[in-house]
């Protein structure tokens, strides 16, 4: 079951980065390449502190294992490995397999012939991942304000962070992110379902083309962007969401340490409603 | 019959300049006649319009606007719809005694509140004390039944699936939950949301302190991973067709009834990249579902709360998903005696 039955006259050598043929391979349905043991070497040991976290921690109720960030006492400084050493550790591995991950998705990309799209939007996420735990914590300065590594404790982190601020749906970053969030949800519930009424008809129906997609649309709302429009759109949506996500959490701290909804006062006291 | 226009005058030069086509905006806009639609059979209305291009909407997508179908579904919904945002609207405008000003200043703080607890769920409270809300709340409701209506009719006279009706339900159903169906259970108006921008943002917070942290009601986690799922999903999903858009991907019933490479290449880089692909055809059930579940679970969530679970956080406690923490000595309001029960 390694290959589908198109899939071996496109098992062609090249596209690679870096490592020339040296990890132009596959293993089972997985390409390799160099950054594929790069992934390998960084997800593996990520995984593995973290599991060491657990063992040395006081639970392994898989909810609540915490491998939480140093205290703030300890500044932007390396932490001892049981005190948010390895928070840091799995955070470098973290951003190594995520960085890996991308860049061999470009050279599958590039092996496969096709645009760059797929890996600039896990770009995007990166970032977002990134401005939780390094780029805010350095504007901070100090790493115990990343989120801990946890199921339940980075709920709890999410809602202490939010109630700093006293409200956190008044950061106007949080609230785009937000309708961003909604709005893809529901153009991609919108556009799976058109693709699927159209092949999947009324009973006795032939398979209906585009025309009757544009059609629906235009009879529904007075416009349809079209086959290849809406899935720019859902990309654009998509990547607002992670983009401005990252932008409300980094302006809470570094930039705005008060209650959001005071920070709309500016609003109220605009001179043109005097 | 079809021109070229719309070619910026430095094509050429970017197409030598830069990498590889990246099919990001549509480059060269073709202008035609506009199309008229599928017709449709005698039982229905005439459409409204085409009315003509646009050239920013064509530089992302299609560029045709209409023609739009109303017909009485919709014209009722409109009008349903109109006079719900005009009761709010009024209401909003009375609390600033109809000044203009003060009520663009004020409008994001603005709310045309629920009936308050005294009430509970009687059928019409006094109109400035709740009663607006309820005939607010009546007229947005019986607007977006039908407009749900439309959505399915209009499905069914172009002979096609009613996939988008069935995922506009599950929609309904939070909206439903939120401003009916729970409050119901619980037997009080007070319960339901505000009309307004951050009276709304409001009520979420106080819903979630209310009733123990909603992070620990387990039909919240799962409607925001299916909201997060959902993103990534279209992420994923709109990105690959992008990036196989040289081969024709964004054909995707053409390449569902028979696949081409597009298809193949777009399944091979999820394959190669995490050993497990969906087809053109599957991507757009995951799609379904996910964006479906969001809505689903999450209202699933906000009926039990209150109604069968009082606090999450105890809740989580007891399931042994949340650590107890030793009592801090404050006395929890809600317990008092004349707190709502």
């Amino acid at each position: 079951m390694a290959l589908l039955s198109f899939e071996r006259k496109y098992r062609v050598r090249g596209g690679t980065l870096i490592g020339g043929d040296l990890f132009d391979f596959w293993v089972g349905p997985f390409y390799v390449g160099f950054f594929g043991v790069t992934t390998i070497f960084f997800a593996a040991l990520g995984t593995a502190l973290i599991l060491y976290g657990a063992a040395i921690g006081p639970t392994w109720n898989p909810w609540l294992i915490n491998i939480a960030p140093p205290d703030i006492k300890y500044g932007l400084a390396l932490a001892p490995l049981r005190e948010g050493g390895l928070w840091q550790l799995v955070t470098i591995c973290a951003i190594g397999a995520f960085s890996s991950w991308a860049l061999r998705e470009v050279e599958i990309c590039r092996k496969l012939g096709m645009g760059y799209h797929v890996p600039f939007a896990f770009a995007v996420a990166i970032f977002a991942y990134v401005s939780l735990e390094v780029i805010r914590p350095v504007l901070m300065g100090a790493w115990g304000w990343g989120f801990p590594y946890g199921i339940f404790p980075h709920l709890d982190w999410v809602s202490n962070t939010g109630y700093q601020y006293l409200h956190f749906h008044y950061n106007p970053a949080h609230m785009l992110a937000v309708s961003f969030f909604f709005t893809t949800t529901l153009a991609l519930g919108l556009h799976g379902a058109l693709v699927l009424s159209a092949v999947n008809p009324a009973k006795g129906e032939d398979v209906k083309s585009p025309e009757y997609e544009d059609t629906f649309f235009r009879d529904l709302v007075g416009y349809s962007v079209g086959t290849l429009g809406i899935h720019r759109v859902g990309l654009i949506l998509a990547l607002n969401a992670g983009f401005w996500s990252a932008v409300c959490i980094i302006l809470s701290g570094p930039f705005w340490s008060r209650g959001w909804p005071e920070w709309w006062t500016w609003w109220l006291n605009l001179p043109i409603w005097r | 019959m079809v021109d070229l226009v719309a070619q910026p005058a430095d094509l050429a030069l970017r197409e030598a300049g830069t990498m590889a086509y990246q099919n990001i905006f549509t480059q060269v806009q073709l202008r035609g006649e506009l199309e008229p639609g599928v017709p449709l059979d005698g039982n229905n209305d005439a459409r409204i319009g085409p009315f003509g291009f646009t050239y920013l909407m064509g530089k992302l997508g299609g560029s045709q606007l209409g023609p739009i179908y109303l017909g009485k579904l919709g014209l009722a919904s409109l009008i349903f719809g109109a006079i719900s945002l005009v009761i709010m609207g009024m209401n909003m405008a009375a609390q600033v005694s109809y000044d203009p000003i003060q009520f663009v200043r004020q409008f994001f703080w603005l709310a045309l509140e629920p009936p308050p607890a005294k009430y509970g769920f009687s059928v019409i409270p006094p109109l400035n004390d709740g009663g607006w809300w309820v005939i607010a709340g009546f007229f947005l409701t019986a607007s977006i039944l039908l407009w749900w209506a439309r959505t399915y009719r209009r499905a069914v006279e172009l002979g096609m699936g009613t996939h988008v009706a069935w995922a506009f339900a599950s929609a309904i159903w939070l909206y439903l939950v939120l401003g009916f169906i729970r409050p119901m259970a619980m037997g009080s108006w007070s319960e339901a949301v505000p009309f307004g921008i951050f009276p709304h943002l409001d009520w979420t917070a106080a819903f979630s302190i209310r009733y123990g942290n909603l992070f620990y009601n387990p039909f919240h986690a799962l409607s925001i991973t299916f909201l997060y799922g959902s993103t990534l999903l279209f992420a994923m999903h709109g990105a690959t067709i992008l990036a196989v858009g040289r081969y024709g991907g964004e054909r995707e019933i053409e390449q569902i009834t028979d696949r081409g490479t597009a298809s193949e290449r777009a399944a091979l880089f999820w394959r190669w990249t995490m050993g497990f692909n969906a087809t053109m055809e599957s991507i757009h059930r995951w799609a379904w579902w996910f964006a479906v579940l969001t809505t689903l679970t999450g209202g699933i969530g906000i009926l039990l709360t209150g109604t069968v679970v009082d606090n999450w956080y105890l809740w989580a406690v007891e399931h042994h998903f949340a650590e107890q923490y030793p009592a801090t000595g404050v006395i929890d309001p809600a317990t008092l005696p004349g707190a709502p029960q």
